[in-house]
């Protein structure tokens, strides 16, 4: 196995926590024309849930309650995006830049609070053997964690399809996107299917805060860790076409891809350690001159 | 008429009170934002002239934002650019400040036109995400610390070449309120002109419909241009007056897109598309971010429960809850507050 095929998968990785990242973005627009800034202090709820759990998991002996942990960061992500919706998003319907404006917001309050609370110092959190170790495939040394990520992102991708193709709250989220006004005049109650979208966005934005934590960069560091991400996952959604999940999902592996190419094979000789990252945002500029809509979003 | 010269008296005033500020020793407890309680202390100073800089920011994003309807997240690039280019001139290559100053501007000029003429290729979220992700390639530059320019995430160390004496050292820091005062009166103006100008109402008419202009007449391009150029020229303007006042600049505080969404908090506290008001935002803003620090410092504080000391230390939680708070009952801001009771 060669070094790119390694670096393809670490690149595909990356891109699946962007992919968790950024479905929840999508649906929320897709569905309600919000473009959630708080998304970035979603993650880093789960992110830290995550490693209460995980500490006090490991205090009382136990390695094998990983699974735990990754529920508790989706379930703090849910919890907290279903209250924002309740609380803050609900009070501003009709009134759609508002609705932009109190997420911005939320995530200055948000993440001053768990910046109050925990401070910015990186701190570990405990993870089983199994999951910081390495698989050797060929020549090469894989990172449990790639697969972990990589797997993750693939049983969301395929839980969304099924959720909104198969059920009958996924048939109105979809209508919803369609025309909300007309799923509202057929007597069915959006509100609901709103603070659903929510919820889901922010479980598997939790989970993604954890796996950004524990794959990428091996530690909880400051509470801005998650609005670092989310920035990523703006030009992913962007890039994949505002509302659409496949679009989200093919854009998130190629940023995935195109920041780790970049990084590794033009980032090491160079003075600009930060090359990938430009290239990403290039990437953005490009796609959104070219095709305004997105990879494989509606025409506005 | 009569009403509007009386607006004209209370302006000049407040203007005046504020430039005689630096020279009132006035010891006054608790309100002042800086460490020492005097008036004239150069702590209060700072952070008043740091309010008068971002007041022009704030002007200069109302301009775009709140009168010609334009979301831009990318506001933070001119004012690095503003930051930046005065420094290399000045540290790097020696130059005099004048010509530095001109020399900045012509670079946020080209800058501004380039990168506009690109960005408003689209409108709505896309313009706001190209402009975020050209604001973010820059910030990543300067991180990056090409050729030892920019000093990368440490930051500048202070400049103390080639500056007029008056601007050197802690005796200079009243003469540098005053910089950063003057820096706003012709801000205000200059947005004052703009905006009550034939191109401020196609500018308002834009942001209401910009079809309704088009079959109007108007060709919308030019005045979106005009705008974009304007609001980051006086951006540019503010991170030069910002370098000058604070000495030193790191990325987080001059080039991040944190540094955008306290802009954009700055003008929708103050209300979107009043020239006071963004003035009034923006104040507000930076005396409360800078005060609380101070309050958070002192010793009785630290003897507050946890429950009340956490949210209370972090500014950025109590001005998040703040803006929540008026986007949720008063979204029109502070001119907003004032406009209910009846007057303008």
């Amino acid at each position: 196995m060669s070094t790119f095929a390694a670096i393809t998968i670490s690149g595909l990785a990356l891109g699946a926590v962007y992919f968790l990242v950024a479905s929840g973005l999508s649906l929320i627009y897709g569905l309600m024309g919000v473009l959630n800034f708080a998304h970035g202090a979603f993650l880093t709820v789960g992110a830290f849930a995550g490693w209460a759990l995980a500490v006090h998991l490991s205090a009382a002996g136990g390695g094998a309650g990983w699974v735990l942990t990754a529920i508790a960061a989706a379930c703090a992500g849910a919890a907290v995006a279903a209250l924002t919706e309740l609380l803050l998003i609900r009070p501003l319907y009709g009134r759609p830049v508002g609705q932009i404006l109190v997420t911005i917001g939320l995530d200055l309050a948000l993440v001053g609070l768990l910046l109050g609370a925990f401070g910015s110092s990186s701190r570990a959190i405990p993870v089983p053997a199994w999951l910081s170790g390495v698989t050797a495939v060929g020549a090469e040394r894989i990172p449990n964690g790639d697969f972990v990520a990589l797997g993750t992102g693939l049983a969301t991708l395929a839980a969304l399809t099924w959720f909104l193709r198969q059920t009958r709250y996924g048939l109105i989220i979809r209508a919803g996107a369609e025309n909300r006004d007309m799923v509202r005049a057929l007597g069915i109650d959006v509100g609901r299917a709103f603070t659903l979208v929510f919820t889901i966005g922010g479980a598997a934005a939790g989970l993604a805060g954890l796996l950004n934590a524990v794959v990428f960069n091996s530690a909880l560091t400051d509470p801005g860790q998650g609005d670092e991400l989310l920035i990523f996952a703006f030009i992913v959604v962007v890039i994949g076409g505002l509302g659409s999940i496949a679009g989200s999902a093919a854009a998130a592996l190629l940023v995935g891809l195109v920041q780790v190419y970049v990084g590794f094979y033009a980032g090491t000789g160079a003075s600009l350690a930060q090359l990938s990252n430009i290239s990403v945002v290039l990437l953005l500029v490009v796609v959104l001159l070219v095709r305004p809509r997105g990879l494989l979003g509606r025409a506005a | 008429m009569k009403r509007l010269s009386l607006k004209r008296a209370y302006a000049a005033g407040i203007v005046l009170i504020l430039a005689m500020l630096p020279l009132i020793g006035l010891h006054i407890p608790w309100i002042l934002p800086g460490p020492v309680d005097v008036v004239d202390s150069a702590g209060t100073l700072v952070v008043l002239g740091l309010g008068f800089v971002f007041a022009g920011v704030a002007l200069g994003f109302d301009v775009l934002f709140g009168f010609a309807g334009l979301l831009s997240f990318g506001q933070v690039l001119y004012f690095a650019t503003g930051v930046y280019v005065l420094d290399v001139a000045l540290s790097d290559w020696h130059w005099a400040l004048f010509p530095a100053i001109l020399f900045t501007l012509a670079i946020a000029a080209v800058v501004s036109v380039v990168l506009g003429v690109v960005s408003l290729r689209v409108s709505g979220i896309a313009f706001a995400m190209v402009t975020l992700a050209f604001a973010q390639a820059a910030y990543y530059l300067i991180e990056d610390n090409p050729h030892n320019l920019t000093g990368g995430d440490t930051g500048l160390v202070a400049i103390t070449t080639r500056l007029p004496p008056q601007l050197i050292g802690v005796a200079s820091t009243r003469n540098l309120y005053w910089l950063a005062l003057g820096f706003l009166v012709v801000v205000y103006l200059l947005v004052w002109l703009s905006t009550e100008s034939v191109t401020g109402r196609v500018w308002l008419a834009l942001r209401e419909s910009e079809r309704r202009a088009e079959v109007l007449g108007y060709r919308p391009f030019g005045y979106k241009l005009a705008a974009f150029t304007l609001s980051s020229m006086i951006a540019a303007g503010a991170g030069m007056v910002y370098l000058l006042l604070v000495g030193t600049a790191t990325p987080s505080a001059v080039a991040a897109t944190t540094v955008t969404v306290s802009i954009l908090v700055m003008v929708v506290l103050g209300g979107l598309g009043t020239r006071w008001g963004a003035v009034a935002g923006a104040m507000v803003y930076i005396y409360l971010q800078q005060w609380l620090l101070k309050i958070a410092a002192e010793p009785s504080f630290g003897s507050l429960p946890s429950i009340l000391r956490v949210p209370l230390s972090q500014p950025d939680f109590l001005l998040g809850v703040i803006f929540i708070l008026f986007i949720l009952f008063a979204p029109n801001g502070i001119a907003g507050l004032r406009a209910s009771r009846g007057t303008r």
